[in-house]
């Protein structure tokens, strides 16, 4: 990181200003949510910008078997992975950490807080479960993927139709899709507060994002809920700290749940 | 062979290609990048360097190289996921867009350098190469690299014996059907990717690469709008 923009960002944020004059708890603009992206390939698929910041997220269904120790429940599985196209810092290669971070952040917001009946995934128990895989691929990475990219993992399950199953062949007709949508109950949205010196922020860009001092991801429900927490980066947070934090990811959760169709 | 005038599955006539859109500048943080659609294929490329090559040992002391990634998202595919990372055949087409577009570009100036172009597939229906090439080509434009011409890549073939451009998957894969994957330097009309599935003779082939050619100047066209369209304003 460049300790001179660095020392820019915090004597603006001192004067509680940002480079490009929004409010410190304030997104970046325009906030889109783009359907169908994919859809000649993919069950659900969808394109969401914050600002410059652009992410896509798809969804393919498959037919398979269940986890031992949950016969009746069908599969989740989430993925990211940080393209180097979509950032001059990310490396080809095996997922790196901070890609399998993001995807496990995401999952947990998804899983914890029951948002999929995965009961209703089960086909036959113990031998035919669905099996969700929803992958995420930032397009351009300009800050705050984080956020851009719960908000696309939630945008594509809403967006994703069965495919016809084909009970006695056991096998998934790609080509004919219903128009039965999966069975969601939930809308666990991911704000990621982020601190630097004594302030908070949302939505950093990508010279805030790399300023960050802490930061902490709260997933809420739309009870007010918290279903998922998850804190980075290397300076420690106070009890008030996380209070204050929480508060600020609920309020701007009921802004971005607004997005969602 | 006699049906010549007759239409192709999709309507179009031989020689006519899917609709095209190309955009440029849509990878902010890329130097340069680019979107080609071409049918329901959609390309993402981008462009980041001339940058310092690592490791260190791949460096050419005589010119910058070039290093091209190809990769379709896991939803891409029609059927099942596509599995993430890279397989034999992604390995090879990123291999085979290196060799189509480094011919066009004067890397001389960048000695040890690397100019690394990543291409995305968003969604694909067949022709996936070419696009990613057409939409690789506009991208280095737009990161200002160095080329002595553009490439523009098609798919061509023989289809029921005619020959045609830009297959579509279900000519691609029908019975006796040629496919062939082809960029071309538009200007000097030659060829920088050739290859070729399929049984037919030199005359159509000939007759094929001939059609391919002139499919080629209308991407090029496309392209060179697009790219003129930014720099109108400036």
């Amino acid at each position: 990181m460049n300790k001179m923009i660095r020392d820019h960002i915090i004597s603006l944020l001192e004067k509680d200003m940002r480079e490009d004059r929004r409010k410190l708890l304030d997104y970046r603009k325009p906030i889109t949510v783009e359907y169908g992206v994919s859809s000649k390939s993919a069950e659900g698929s969808v394109r969401v910008r914050i600002g410059e910041t652009e992410v896509v997220a798809g969804v393919k269904l498959d037919v398979g078997e269940p986890f031992p120790d949950t016969p009746d429940d069908g599969i989740l599985i989430i993925g990211a992975e940080l393209l180097p196209l979509s950032n001059p810092e990310f490396e080809s290669g095996p997922p790196s950490i901070d890609s399998i971070e993001l995807a496990r952040i995401i999952d947990r917001g998804i899983r914890e807080s029951n948002m999929i009946d995965l009961k209703k995934l089960c086909i036959k128990e113990g031998e035919r479960v669905w099996a969700i895989f929803l992958d995420i691929y930032p397009i351009n990475d300009n800050g705050n993927l984080f956020d851009a990219a719960a908000l696309a993992a939630l945008a594509a399950l809403r967006d994703t139709k069965f495919p016809e199953y084909d009970a006695k062949k056991g096998k998934v007709n790609y080509e004919n899709r219903t128009n039965k949508g999966l069975p969601l109950k939930k809308l666990p949205i991911m704000v990621t507060v982020s601190k630097i010196k004594n302030k908070f922020i949302v939505d950093p860009d990508i010279n805030e994002w790399k300023s960050i001092d802490a930061r902490l991801s709260v997933t809420t429900t739309e009870d007010g809920l918290i279903c998922a927490m998850q804190k980075g980066c290397e300076m420690q947070l106070s009890l008030d700290d996380i209070e204050k934090m929480i508060d600020i990811a609920t309020e701007k959760g009921k802004f971005l749940r607004g997005f969602l169709k | 062979m006699k049906e010549k005038s007759k239409a192709r599955i999709d309507g179009r006539t031989n020689d006519q290609l899917r609709p095209i859109e190309a955009k440029i500048g849509v990878v902010s943080r890329a130097d340069g990048s680019a979107v080609f659609k071409i049918g329901k294929t959609i390309a993402y490329a981008a462009v980041y360097g001339p940058r310092a090559l690592h490791p260190k040992f791949l460096q050419n002391p005589e010119k910058g190289i070039l290093r091209c990634n190809y990769n379709m998202m896991s939803f891409s595919g029609s059927g099942e996921r596509v599995k993430p990372g890279p397989t034999r055949r992604s390995r090879e087409i990123s291999m085979v867009t290196e060799k189509a577009l480094v011919p066009v570009l004067s890397l001389e100036q960048y000695p040890n350098a690397v100019v690394d172009v990543y291409v995305e597939l968003l969604q694909t229906d067949s022709g996936t190469r070419c696009a990613g090439i057409s939409a690789a080509a506009m991208a280095l434009a737009d990161a200002g690299i160095p080329m002595k011409d553009l490439i523009s890549s098609v798919s061509v073939g023989l289809v029921n014996g005619n020959s045609v451009v830009d297959l579509t998957k279900e000519e691609e894969d029908s019975e006796g059907a040629v496919d062939i994957a082809l960029a071309v330097m538009p200007r000097k009309k030659e060829v920088t990717l050739l290859q070729l599935d399929g049984i037919l003779s030199k005359d159509q082939l000939r007759k094929t690469l001939e059609l391919g050619i002139k499919a080629c100047e209308q991407i090029y066209k496309i392209q060179q709008n697009t790219l003129k369209e930014k720099y109108k304003n400036e």
